[in-house]
């Protein structure tokens, strides 16, 4: 078969490409279209690491047929930042050290951004429920969480969480 | 290898058309959260997929409480979870619904796609089953509607003939003084499979004393079961001592389950006791008009 003809938005911008059915849409972002942010870390759902949100709906882009995007509108982790400015997620990842070797990272920046777009006053727990489906196998996910519920704090515009 | 085609088609005519001109070949797409998984290991083999979520009426949910609710097929865990009326009046459905995978699954995973995945130990199933839910099924032979629990027929095996599919799952009038319950028993709190599922239906008259129920175990057997003799413990009589004691007894007695990586058969028949007992104890207090947390 021809390959698909798809036009999506990805990070605000037009985008077309073309692909083949099985390829998935974390296929055509890291290998058609250069945004390896997103991560591959299981492709079968478990592990969070290529977390984008479609249509204001956080998916495994593994678990997506890249066919699936024809009409979406793609947030990646490459659209989380303001231009040069980090998002406030993105600042307090990197204030509470809340990465190690950074793989499962991008998946939870998407992530957490999807959460305080939805909740922007988590309790712990909600924030942790919500991440279940992101792994980290070197941070540690105390220091995530703490990052986490920081940004929320500071997004809702309060002082530092304690 | 035969090339992988996608459709997606705009109409439910449109659709039957290109799953029965394929019979065996062709798959539909709803959230994808199982058949990519099984395309990309090769335990599917399709040549042609169907996307169904073009098709107007697929995703969303209509109607109330009153009336019954229709629940669009390729509607998401995500969508349920939002919708407020559903809620509050089959609780047990969406909960059991919102324990599948994590939230990034619930983006996409559907019901109809959770029945007609055909596992054993699918949440969604025994919730589905106890309140009474019915597929809505369109096909070359036109449009039925059957009970959820007469689609799977053993594991990955479904009774859709070559051509059909799932329009929407529909929900009955919610009765005075009923409730629902799913409750699940798995190794830990997130992000496994059940060992035990058990969904629970009761209505209760002014008295508290149980009219209707109906009682579905999953994961402890090759489909899920509704349990007749289970209901009759609870007709007939308020939750107590005694009332718990046959419910278990009889949620034990309907047990056929396998030895797994997840647990023995000794421990999941006991486990499935216990499960009905909170189970039960959870869709009485909803029948009661308690808000109660269930998972
Ligand atoms: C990480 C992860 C965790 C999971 N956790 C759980 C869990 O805790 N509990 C659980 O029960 N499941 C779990 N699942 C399995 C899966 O998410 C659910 O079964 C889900 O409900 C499937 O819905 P879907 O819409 O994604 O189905 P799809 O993958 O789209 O379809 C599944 C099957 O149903 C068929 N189908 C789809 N739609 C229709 C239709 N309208 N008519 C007829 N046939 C149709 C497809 O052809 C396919 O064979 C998990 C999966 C993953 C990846
Ligand atoms: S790569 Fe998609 S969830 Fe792991
Ligand atoms: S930092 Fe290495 S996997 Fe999370």
């Amino acid at each position: 078969m021809s390959k698909h003809h798809v036009t999506t938005t990805i990070n605000k911008e037009p985008v077309e490409f073309l692909c083949e059915t099985q390829e998935t849409l974390l296929d055509v972002l890291r290998n058609t279209l250069n945004l390896t942010g997103s991560k591959e870390g299981c492709a079968s759902g478990d592990c969070g690491a290529c977390t984008v949100i479609v249509d204001g709906k956080m998916v495994c882009s593994c678990l997506m047929l890249a066919v699936e995007a024809e009409g979406c509108t793609v947030t990646t982790v490459e659209g989380i930042a303001d231009g040069d400015k980090l998002h406030p997620v993105q600042q307090k990842f990197l204030e509470h050290a809340a990465l190690q070797c950074g793989f499962c990272t991008p998946g939870f920046i998407v992530a957490t951004k999807a959460l305080l777009d939805e909740n922007p006053n988590p309790t712990e727990e909600e924030a942790r429920y919500w991440l279940a489906g992101n792994l980290c196998r070197c941070t540690g996910y105390d220091k995530i969480i703490r990052a986490v519920m920081d940004a929320a704090a500071e997004m809702r515009g309060e002082a530092k969480a304690a | 290898m035969p090339s992988l085609n996608y459709a997606a088609p705009t109409s439910v005519a449109e659709a039957v058309a290109l799953l029965a001109g394929a019979p065996g070949r062709a798959r539909p797409l709803s959230g994808g959260t199982d058949l990519l998984v099984q395309l990309r290991s090769g335990r599917m083999k399709p040549e042609l997929i169907v996307d169904t979520k073009h098709i107007p009426g697929m995703i969303g949910i209509s109607g109330d409480a009153a009336t019954g609710f229709t629940i669009g097929a390729a509607t998401s865990g995500a969508m349920m979870e939002a919708h407020a009326a559903l809620k509050a009046a089959w609780p047990g459905v969406v909960e059991a619904m919102d324990l599948i995978g994590s939230e990034q699954i619930q983006g996409r995973a559907t019901l109809a796609g959770n029945l007609c995945n055909a596992s054993p130990a699918a949440d969604s199933v025994p919730a589905m089953v106890a309140a009474g839910a019915k597929a809505i099924v369109v096909g070359p032979a036109g449009e039925r509607v059957v009970a959820v629990e007469t689609i799977p027929t053993g594991p990955g095996r479904t009774s859709l003939a070559a051509g059909e599919f799932i329009r929407a799952i529909t929900l009955p009038p919610h009765a005075a003084r009923s409730g629902d319950a799913y409750l699940r028993f798995i190794p830990r709190t997130e992000m496994d499979i059940a060992v035990v599922g058990c969904g629970v239906h009761v209505t209760l008259d002014a008295n508290g004393v149980c009219t209707a129920a109906r009682v579905v175990l999953g994961a402890v057997a090759p489909t899920v079961l509704l349990v007749d003799a289970a209901a009759a413990a609870l007709v007939g009589h308020t939750l107590d001592d005694a009332t718990l004691a046959a419910l278990d007894a009889a949620a034990r007695a309907a047990c056929k389950p396998i030895t797994d990586k997840r647990g023995t058969i000794e421990y999941r028949i006991k486990v499935a006791g216990v499960m009905a007992r909170r189970t039960a104890a959870i869709a009485f207090a909803r029948a009661q008009g308690r808000a109660v947390k269930g998972h």
